[in-house]
């Protein structure tokens, strides 16, 4: 790929860039989020058309118009969801569309279960090809993805975080797979968060940062310090400088965590939050960072230990006891779990609102609309009007929209999961102010994010999060820069 | 930011004039049929207001239906038992008014439609269950049970103050199954439209997580949907009871169709989320008008339906293009 460059809307989300990938090779793709790491392999797997610059494979040019041309030009995807059918088996579904017939023409399960059979032994991929797919771990169904993506002749694997869901024993076994992936000449893209896989597992490393190439070098002349400061670079973002605050931690705390478990995988999380204070979750993926916001506001049901707010024991069994109790969440997939995205803003606005909008039994719609209209204008939130549905608002105005109808339930903790995930650059300090804002009102702040920047920028207070446990907890005036958090964000994993 | 102020547009204006782009092709369908059918069909009496007052009454029970129906649809579940559930209420309350009296009777099938909608939202919510198929079980239940204990027969009531009342009677120039209907109308468009609780049914209809992130009682608001759908169908069962003035297995046989059809012809989503119970009532009254007009025109039943169902596929196919 030479010379990529790609708009979104005048926004320019690529510039420049250039990468290769040889036959045989682990290539590591780099880049903090929004780096343009998922914009370079969407163009790649055919699903953006490049605005400038060529693709090659094997030395030819080809154009890549959607993902069925990128198939067979050999570009294959392992997807982060994966895109296999539950139902079916796993045979079934590595060759579905392609599969083996009778001389009758009736489909042949005992020809494609041998094909099947033979390609995962060939991969040493312990999986049975009859059993159903929906019953397999998340490991298994990766295999079985790879499997499905070398039985179309796929020359080029893209792994996008292929780590996030595995344990590690079957992060090694992944590992050797990928080593006789090479020897069979494939060439593999590797995107991941974790430093240590890619000194582990890759030949060269590609980094990207807002949208350029910093650079492309081999493995074996870095370290784990040199790409940590690849990927941060020098320049800190102004929007995201940090001011200096003061916390009284002398009161009781607004919310504390008592040795809180949950089936979900946090283990014993002690953690005492005060008014006034933001603290930041940082930790990798799969590190338990969500989990906790789910656990806090009562998504999750705890397996043991105890929630206070101000010293006094809370329960917390679903969301609306969490509300109640004046803890809110801005959840992680606002698409999902933020917005209903066919109602309009005022809707999505109003909807933490109901029950103190309710008159004598009745919605009081003028109060609502005032109420919409208030939190538009506060958060400056850039819509027609509030009958717009959210659908079409740009990703920093639905976010915004999100706060809002926390913000308009006047909590006092507010548990923030990647509130700038999909929001563009000058939202984003919009959203740190208001941060900010309303930790000097009194509000007790949780931001949860793989940004670390963002962390840095908010935080009082680092919590690292590792495999569900507190791995440190460390004061923001004791983290000098961002490869330092980096770094201990890193020996966590 | 005081420039954003301009480019809201006035919303506190009358909000009762904001209707929905397909509820308007509802309404031009609505009316284009009518002007249709009232220049064609003039002489045979169409225009008559007895005529017309017929067709409200003959869809009054599809109608008081279809407003509970808007509720399961609009929180994106389905109710397919409410025909069968119908025709079971109108049995029991019959035979309850024969051995107990006129009030015992009409509590036997009020509770009877409460105990049917409790099992069926208990299914759905207590062990995930789709409605579709605890409702479709359901019907089978409920009708079977009809015909077996009244051994296919027929219930008379001769109780004539409770047919008057469900059904049969007038109120002063109005008969009584106009009242119902707007009565069903009334409470569900105010429930729907500015309640927490419709809100609350259609957030969760849009996307049942965001809603439940927000504190909405997802749960309680499904379970809730599905009893009120069998219990006003069970008093939907009565209006039938009272208006043939006997209870029947048969009353309410295959409305559950009619009752969806009048329910998405309305605007209300499939998908839920969205939801109207004025278009219900006006989907409900267009299925009326077809029959009656079809039926004015001299068509034999089958071809009634032929008729009607291509109408329906039209109608919705429109409404979707806008």
């Amino acid at each position: 790929m030479t010379g990529i460059a790609k708009a979104f809307s005048g926004v320019t989300v690529l510039d420049d860039v250039s990468f290769d990938v040889r036959a045989g090779e682990t290539h590591a793709l780099l880049g903090g989020n929004g780096a343009g790491k998922s914009t370079l392999m969407k163009i790649l797997e055919g699903v953006y058309a490049l605005d400038r610059g060529t693709i090659e494979i094997d030395g030819e040019r080809v154009e890549l118009a959607s993902p069925q041309s990128a198939r067979r030009h050999g570009v294959a995807m392992i997807f982060q969801e994966l895109s296999l059918v539950p139902t079916l088996t796993v045979a079934q579904n590595i060759y579905l569309t392609r599969e083996s017939r009778t001389r009758g023409g009736l489909l042949d399960d005992r020809a494609l279960e041998r094909r099947a059979g033979e390609l995962l032994a060939e991969l040493g991929v312990d999986v049975d090809p009859r059993a159903e797919v929906g019953r397999l771990g998340a490991a298994s169904m990766q295999l079985v993805e790879i499997a499905k993506a070398l039985s179309q002749d796929a020359r080029v694997l893209i792994m996008d975080e292929p780590t996030a869901s595995l344990a590690r024993s079957e992060v090694e076994a992944l590992f050797s797979i990928i080593g006789r992936l090479k020897e069979r000449g494939i060439a593999i893209v590797y995107i991941t968060h974790r430093l240590e896989e890619v000194m582990a597992v890759a030949d060269r490393v590609t980094v990207l940062r807002d949208g350029r190439l910093v650079g492309t070098r081999p493995t074996s002349e870095l370290d784990v310090e040199a790409l940590i400061e690849l990927i941060v670079g020098t320049a800190v973002e102004q929007a995201l400088e940090r001011g200096e605050r003061t916390v009284d931690r002398s009161g009781t705390p607004l919310l504390s965590l008592r040795a809180v478990s949950t089936p979900t995988g946090l283990e014993g999380i002690d953690l005492d939050l005060y008014a006034g204070e933001i603290v930041g979750i940082a930790g990798l993926m799969g590190s338990g960072r969500s989990e906790l916001a789910r656990a806090i506001f009562g998504v999750d049901a705890l397996s043991a230990g105890e929630i206070r707010l101000r010293g006094e024991r809370a329960r917390i069994r679903r969301p609306a006891d969490a509300i109640e109790h004046g803890i809110v969440l801005v959840p992680e997939d606002r698409r999902r779990q933020g917005l209903v995205l066919g109602h309009s803003v005022e809707r999505n606005l109003t909807l933490t609102l109901l029950r103190r909008l309710t008159r004598g039994g009745l919605l009081d719609e003028d109060e609502g609309v005032g109420v919409a209209e208030r939190y538009v204008a506060r958060l400056g939130i850039r819509t027609r009007s509030l009958d717009t549905p959210v659908r079409r608002l740009s990703g920093g105005n639905q976010q915004k929209v999100v706060l809002a109808k926390w913000l308009a339930t006047e909590p006092e903790v507010l548990i923030l999961d990647e509130p700038t995930v999909g929001v563009d650059i000058s939202t984003r300090s919009e959203i740190a102010d208001l941060v900010r804002g309303l930790a000097e009102q009194g509000k007790a702040v949780l931001v949860i994010s793989s940004e670390l920047a963002e962390v840095l920028a908010l935080a009082d207070r680092i919590l690292v999060l590792r495999e569900g446990r507190i791995h440190r907890c460390v004061s923001r005036a004791d983290v000098a820069d961002e490869p330092e958090l980096h770094r201990l964000v890193q020996e966590a994993a | 930011m005081t420039g954003l102020q301009g480019l809201l547009r006035p919303v506190a204006g009358p909000r009762a004039l904001r209707i929905d782009v397909r509820q308007n092709i509802l309404y031009v369908g609505f009316v284009v049929l009518f002007a249709v059918f009232a220049a064609t069909l003039g002489d045979e009496g169409f225009t008559t207001s007895n005529n017309l007052l017929n067709i409200i009454r003959q869809t009054a029970t599809i109608s008081v239906m279809a407003v509970a129906v808007t509720f399961v649809i609009g929180a994106a579940e389905i109710d397919l038992s409410v025909g069968a559930v119908a025709g079971l209420a109108s049995v029991i309350c019959a035979m309850a008014i024969d051995s107990y009296g006129v009030v015992p009777g009409i509590l036997a099938g009020v509770l009877l439609g409460a105990v049917v909608g409790a099992i069926n939202g208990s299914l759905v919510v207590g062990l995930g269950m789709p409605s579709f198929l605890v409702t479709l079980g359901m019907l089978g239940i409920a009708h079977g049970t009809a015909q077996w204990i009244t051994d296919s027969a027929p219930q008379p009531i001769l109780s004539d103050s409770f047919n008057n009342v469900f059904g049969s009677g007038d109120l002063g120039p109005i008969p009584s199954l106009v009242i119902w209907t707007a009565v069903a109308v009334a409470i569900g468009h105010v429930l729907l439209r500015r309640t927490a609780y419709g809100r609350g049914v259609l957030a969760t209809g849009g996307n049942e997580e965001a809603a439940r992130f927000s504190g909405v009682p997802t749960r309680r608001i499904k379970f809730t949907v599905m009893m009120a759908s069998s219990t006003v169908a069970a008093i939907a069962g009565m209006l039938y009871a009272g208006r043939l003035q006997s209870g029947r297995f048969q009353w309410g046989e295959g409305d559950e169709l009619s009752v969806i059809a009048a329910v998405i012809l309305g605007g209300t989503s499939l998908f839920g989320g969205r939801a109207s119970v004025v278009g219900a009532l006006l989907g409900s009254l267009m299925i009326g008008l077809i029959n009656n007009g079809l039926t004015l025109m001299g068509l034999e039943f089958s071809q009634q339906q032929i008729v009607r169902g291509a109408i329906i596929i039209l109608a919705v196919a429109l409404a979707r293009r806008v």
